[in-house]
């Protein structure tokens, strides 16, 4: 049943899907280490993404048309939603948020069904990077190759600017301490838009540039929530360092498991959470004390 | 919750749920609608106790719904076993025992975290049942053929197979399901998750085992989704895969959040809102799916507006009314008893066997604390004698806080040891040094805001009377021998007596601040570590609480923090120095005022001529 060429092909769908997951949990994670909300509509915003740029790839039928709409719409509800809603949440209970959170991403599940129905949808990838290429051991699909590629580059541009820039350095002194930040005289509020729209934009992001991958459908974004959570639980809140670990080992684990049995990747996956709450409580790369 | 004990809800619940059968059809619910409604209802009291009332929002609670309904429909049908009733309590165990399993491990974080592991686990358990267990659950088909209950009266046997006859046996588990809720929502363990949802912290401070009464939560929420799991199929002859769902967990949540959330209600009233807009959008309206959608922004409308939900906004325009008619007769303006006599009055002695002997109640060596490369703390060495008022003073930054926190074990030290009344306590946790009868109150107030000042009080009182952790889940509050005699003696000592049905939260400053050194006392510690009690407090206050101090220390041991150095100096006997992390000296207020060395350390490195 264990054949090399097998296994190194799971191997590489793991790191496929755990570039993908990392991108999406820094996402979550810089948003709720700045703001102090956990977005639950973030899996939504995987799902809008797909769908934004599948009505772009529609209409043009141009792959890069579709991505960069997939991404910039997706940034802009992130920011509509933080002006018009979350900014009334930040002195709320953590229970509020959560709750409104999670109504918005009902609302836009629910939106996207009524307007394109529950059927999915399929995205082609552009000529240039269908079909497959031979690794000299293996055929791998070529796009996969290109998407891992395509994260990486995206995963590096978020830590570019997050630790290269003068923005990313009011983040992160933001998610050390925001109030702070705004006692510096720096306007907090901007941040706060600024980061909840990149963080939104990179939950769209991949979900336009996996869709070639996976067709999506409404309740797309689901799945990758709980599994996002599972990557942020493993790497440590507020940590762009431990999403990225995070998502890797929960890629690799959920791959190498379903090529023995699909059915236990998930359980697989929770077995792995466990231990680490078990060992650390703060996940691998978390700052200790933070909750 | 401490109000005489009625019946009111109770009899309240019966006679609605005896007049809905003739009531409800004539607004459009239909038989089945009901008795779904009623589920929900059963499945919601539990999450509502976990949520409304403790404050842990879960996302996962379809995983205890689905193990109880899988569990009980499995019996009934594979197993074949004839009783639906037992059945449905093997099922509520098992469901029982998953959440004790689940709660261990999502129970080790808190808020967001908490939020996330249950997602997680919950999907678990989805997948759980779809494959590996899909040979006993029927996987995606689900168990078809769940029977109805038979009622055995001896002479006959009735079968509960039409849709009012199902009503009954339903009506009656949610009836016995509300009542066994309102009797553990009044009961101490209920009181301690109300303190747990409002200042965890302070909770396990007062000396309750906080991670225990959440699992106690957690367990109870498992078993009502359980036994309503198992109700599920019963109303539907058939066991559902989709009871395990997402989604499921996700419209618990929003009709509680509808309904309102804390109410034990809320949840049916929600369940009723919400399956009554599906059938109206889906039957009668024609919409299709567009029906979630609408819920969907309702429900977001209602987070953001009426945050309470149906029943709690209800309770609110209630209790606005009845506040109008009784007028404002809650102005504290009577002249005030002196302290000295307040205490003599009522007094709290300390915890019986620490008075009888003499020597060291409390004694520190070589303790140390770093943070990372920062010295807080080096080396103190420490000793306070029993029935000691001592006082502590320091600059900023002397390291006076941290000190304080390793001594009530909420830091523990990176090197030395504490011994209390003779104990080791190093390492312990608050809680239990707390039951060993050391307890502080804190420089900036913990109070549980959101509860009565009789609540608070009665809080700190539970904590000595029934130990850190009892699972008296039936008994009544009542019921604790001396537990409301100390509360009105705490209220009169700390003079707020006409405050005492009101809310912590819209007390005065000083009020809040007497509440803080109550919640301390009340628990009649024989050591007492007070972090700046005057902070903040007028003269005519200071002066009165430095009086209350004095009065209490009867007995007792007394530990004092404060900036007040005039007011310290007049109740403290002796006074330790520190600066910079070490012990600069230590003698009576005398010495202290002529020591050079102090004077130096407080007008920062002035040389001594």
């Amino acid at each position: 049943m264990l054949n090399w060429a097998n296994f190194i092909s799971q191997l590489f769908n793991g790191l496929v899907l755990g570039a993908l997951l990392a991108l999406i949990s820094s996402g979550l994670t810089i948003i709720y280490g700045t703001l102090g909300v956990l977005n639950l509509a973030h899996g939504a915003m995987f799902m809008l993404g797909g769908y934004a740029g599948w009505f772009a790839y529609a209409h043009t039928g141009s792959f890069v048309v579709a991505v960069i709409c997939g991404s910039l719409f997706v940034m802009i509800v992130g920011v509509v939603m933080e002006r018009v809603v979350i900014r009334h949440f930040y002195d709320r209970p953590d229970e509020d948020q959560l709750l409104v959170t999670f109504g918005l991403g009902i609302v836009f599940v629910e939106a996207v069904r009524f307007a394109f129905g529950s059927l999915s949808k399929t995205v082609l990838a552009p000529e240039a990077l269908a079909g497959i290429t031979s690794l000299g051991f293996m055929f791998y699909p070529t796009y996969r190759l290109a998407l891992l590629g395509i994260v990486v580059a995206a995963l590096l541009a978020l830590y570019a600017v997050l630790y290269k820039t003068r923005l990313g350095l009011m983040v992160r002194a933001g998610i050390e301490d925001a109030r702070m930040v705004e006692a510096l005289g720096i306007n907090i509020q901007t941040v706060f838009v600024i980061v909840f729209g990149i963080g939104a934009m990179a939950a769209g992001f991949a979900g336009i540039v996996n869709a070639p991958v996976v067709s999506i459908a409404p309740d797309v974004g689901e799945g990758i929530l709980v599994q996002t959570f599972v990557v942020v639980v493993i790497g440590g809140v507020g940590s762009f360092g431990g999403a990225v670990l995070g998502g890797l080992v929960a890629g690799e684990i959920i791959s190498l498991t379903s090529m023995f049995n699909p059915a236990y990747a998930y359980v697989m996956l929770f077995v792995a959470m466990t231990l680490v709450l078990v060992l650390r409580p703060r996940g691998l790369l978390g700052a200790a004390g933070r909750e | 919750m401490p109000r005489r004990f009625s019946f009111t809800v109770e009899v309240a619940t019966a006679v609605g749920l005896l007049v809905t059968p003739f009531v409800l059809p004539h607004l459009g619910f239909s038989p089945t609608t009901i008795n779904r409604i009623l589920v929900w209802g059963l499945f919601g009291i539990g999450f509502d106790i976990l949520f409304g009332v403790t404050g842990l929002l879960s996302f996962g609670q379809s995983a205890f719904y689905g193990t109880g309904g899988f569990v009980a429909a499995y019996l009934l049908t594979i197993s074949g076993l004839p009783s639906v009733t037992a059945a449905l309590f093997i099922g509520m165990s098992a469901a029982a025992l998953a959440g004790y399993l689940v709660g261990l491990i999502a129970l080790r974080r808190t808020g967001i975290y908490f939020a996330m592991i249950t997602v997680a686990i919950a999907e678990v358990f989805y997948f759980v049942e779809f494959n590996p267990l899909a040979a006993y659950t029927g996987g995606e088909n689900g168990l078809p053929g769940v029977p109805t209950p038979t009622l055995e009266l001896g002479f006959a046997t009735v079968a509960l197979d039409t849709d009012w006859s199902l009503y009954i046996y339903l009506a009656f588990w949610y009836f016995i399901g509300i009542v066994i809720a309102l009797r553990i929502v009044r009961s101490p363990v209920g009181v301690i998750l109300s303190a747990i949802r409002d200042n965890p912290y302070r909770a396990a401070a007062l000396g309750h085992d906080v991670h225990g009464y959440k699992l106690t939560a957690f367990v109870i929420a498992a078993a009502y989704a359980g036994f309503a799991g198992g109700l599920l199929g019963v109303l539907q002859a058939f066991m559902p895969p989709d009871a395990f769902n997402f989604a499921t967990s996700g419209q618990l949540v929003m009709q509680t959040a509808i309904g309102g959330a804390g109410t034990l209600f809320g949840p049916l009233v929600g369940a009723a809102v919400w399956l009554y807009l599906s059938d109206l959008f889906q039957t009668t309206l024609h919409l299709g799916a567009s029906w979630k959608l609408v819920l969907g922004l309702v429900f977001v409308l209602l987070v953001c507006f009426l945050r309470r939900g149906i029943v709690g906004g209800l309770n609110d325009v209630l209790r606005f009314a009845a506040r109008k008619r009784g007028g404002e007769d809650v102005r504290n303006d009577e002249p005030r008893t002196a302290a000295a006599t307040r205490v003599a009055l009522v007094p709290i002695h300390p915890r019986e066997g620490s008075a009888n002997h003499g020597g060291v109640i409390l004694e520190a060596k070589g303790l140390t604390k770093h943070f990372g490369g920062l010295v807080a703390n080096h080396d103190i060495d420490f000793q306070v004698r029993r029935g000691e008022r001592r006082g502590i003073i320091g600059p900023n930054g002397a390291g006076k806080s941290t000190f304080f926190k390793m001594l009530t074990c909420e830091l523990t030290p990176s090197r030395g040891r504490i011994m209390f009344n003779g104990r080791e306590i190093t390492g312990r946790s608050v809680t239990e040094v707390c039951q060993l009868g050391l307890s502080k109150s804190y420089q900036v107030n913990q109070l549980f805001t959101r509860l009565t000042v009789r609540q608070n009080l009665v809080i700190a009182v539970l904590a000595e009377r029934r130990g850190s952790f009892r699972l008296d889940l039936f008994r009544n509050l009542r019921g604790i021998p001396g537990l409301f005699e100390r509360v009105n003696q705490m209220l009169f000592l700390i003079h707020l007596e006409k405050r005492a049905d009101l809310l912590v939260s819209e007390l005065a400053y000083g009020e809040k601040r007497r509440l803080e050194i109550g919640l301390a006392l009340a628990g009649s510690p024989s050591l007492l570590l007070l972090d700046e009690p005057l902070a903040g407090l007028s003269s005519v206050e200071r002066a009165d609480m430095v009086q209350l101090l004095k009065a209490v220390s009867r007995g007792r041991t007394l530990i004092v923090i404060d900036h007040d150095i005039d007011a310290l100096f007049e109740l403290a006997e002796r006074i330790t120095v520190l600066h910079e992390g070490r012990i600069l000296t230590e003698g009576n207020p005398e010495e202290i005022k002529s020591n050079i060395a102090v004077q130096e350390a407080y007008l920062g490195g002035v040389e001594a001529a």
